[in-house]
């Protein structure tokens, strides 16, 4: 309970915009790491969890547009179809803009439930697009990253506020 | 909903129609570049946009290998170079005779007079990484269009091929592997000359004979190397060795799985062969039959 009362009651700094954009550009380059082997099965997609986490965190700052540009970039990175990522990170950013109010109710444990449900929803869309393309299923496999993602998004949180943290106040005991 | 008042905050479209809206979009798009391919001019853009962020990804694995390559030792230095002396003595034969025979078989192709094949450039080149799409196999090598690769060059490693530039940009270029589940190879068997179709399996190390009568000569242990009647990979390169041959008469054709010999998945230097196109221009098709049929139905 106490754990709960502390992450909804924490008061922050604003979030500049600069740091989203680090955080856009650093997923960006971590999903474009040379990944091979073991390290891809379970390989998260970076930039579809950075894109939720802003979408439920400021939904007025981050919405469609830069979910949908930083889509396209991933088409053009990976060669794929163009509009596939494009199309799975606008379904994913209205997930989190329409669920944030409720995800952020929960605690952090809680929230991983919720990111997985919806990091899970943005593969079955990619899915859905290169099935319908003509590719065949690539096994269940392909869902273990969405996992890993998921795992992920408690380090993500407290990564990802550190810089909206206060310094830390010497006149308090 | 009519009745709620005005609201305080404009906040623009909700997001369902934004949702709408960007969907739209992305379907557009995936419809015009999976059906017409309109869109290489954008992906190209968004190409060179993206190259210095794809460069910058690669450095951290060029960096272990250079710090790599800086702590080996010496004793492993002197057995390689041993191994390459040897070696080099070796193909130093075998290149002698290739010389010979290859003015021989000049001399007799111009006796002849058959076509001269093209002597093959070849351009070098390292993995950048490997696509990271599961639905295809692909590659990404540092050399583009300013290298002068083209789409449709064969890539080699020092076995045998590996597959086929497919896409190109200015300083990168995409290359399918022949394991890729719509590549196709059109291949040779060394040991009695039947020509097949390779296709892949879109699983790293299989591959599979297309269209195999049941009763075709293939046993295990054959080798495929490309036949070269596709005018896109010079024949006799080495591809493939067959693995398994299942015949079942329930099915029209045989089940030939091949393994293949070059280093599919595991290389990080290749050559991007540039053939020149020897192929002679596809004979002009025979009139269509319409003539005959509205003759028939005057008559």
């Amino acid at each position: 309970m106490q754990a709960r009362d502390i992450t909804l009651h924490e008061i922050l700094l604003p979030v500049r915009t600069a740091f989203i954009i680090f955080t856009f550009v650093a997923a960006l380059l971590i999903n474009m790491l040379p990944w091979s082997g073991w390290w891809l099965a379970i390989k998260p997609d970076f930039v579809a969890l950075v894109v939720l986490y802003w979408c439920i965190q400021q939904p007025r700052k981050v919405g469609f547009a830069s979910a949908w540009l930083l889509g396209l970039i991933m088409d053009v990175a990976e060669g794929s179809l163009f509009g596939q990522h494009a199309l799975a990170y606008s379904v994913l950013a209205f997930a989190g803009i329409v669920l944030h109010r409720r995800v952020l109710m929960f605690t952090l444990r809680d929230q991983v439930l919720h990111v997985l449900v919806l990091l899970l929803l943005n593969d079955a869309m990619v899915l859905a697009v290169r099935m319908l393309a003509g590719a065949g299923f690539p096994g269940f496999s392909y869902f273990i990253g969405s996992l890993t993602a998921a795992a992920l998004w408690p380090a993500l949180c407290f990564l990802f506020k550190l810089p909206q943290r206060p310094a830390p106040d010497p006149d308090r005991v | 909903m009519e009745h709620s008042p005005p609201q305080f905050f404009k906040r623009g479209p909700t997001p369902l129609i934004r949702l709408l809206l960007c969907s739209l979009l992305s379907i557009a798009l995936l419809i015009s570049d999976a059906r017409y391919g309109y869109l290489d001019a954008m992906r190209q853009s968004v190409a060179v946009i993206i190259y210095p962020l794809q460069r910058l990804a690669g450095a951290p694995r060029a960096m272990l290998d250079s710090i790599g390559e800086f702590f080996v030792t010496l004793n492993a230095l002197r057995t390689e170079n041993a191994r390459l002396t040897a070696q080099s003595l070796r193909d130093a034969v075998s290149f002698r005779k290739y010389a010979a025979l290859a003015a021989e078989n000049a001399h007799l192709r111009d006796l002849l007079a058959a076509r001269q094949r093209l002597p093959e450039s070849t351009i070098f080149a390292e993995v950048l990484y490997a696509g990271r799409d599961l639905f295809t196999r692909k590659i990404v090598i540092d050399k583009g269009r300013q290298h002068g690769i083209k789409a449709g060059q064969p890539v080699i490693d020092q076995i045998g091929v590996i597959g086929q530039v497919t896409r190109t940009y200015p300083w990168l270029a995409e290359i399918t592997l022949i394991t890729d589940k719509e590549q196709a190879v059109p291949v040779q068997n060394l040991r009695n000359g039947l020509r097949a179709v390779l296709g892949g399996t879109g699983n790293d190390g299989l591959l599979e004979l297309k269209f195999i009568p049941l009763n075709a000569d293939f046993q295990n242990g054959d080798q495929l190397v490309t036949s070269g009647i596709d005018g896109v990979y010079p024949p006799g390169l080495p591809v493939a060795e067959v693995s398994n041959v299942e015949r079942n008469a329930a099915y029209p054709f045989a089940r030939i799985t091949c393994t293949p010999l070059a280093g599919v998945t595991s290389h990080r230097q290749v050559l991007v062969l540039n053939s020149g196109n020897t192929a002679p221009e596809r004979p002009v098709e025979p009139p269509k039959p319409e003539r005959a049929k509205k003759s028939r139905r005057g008559g």
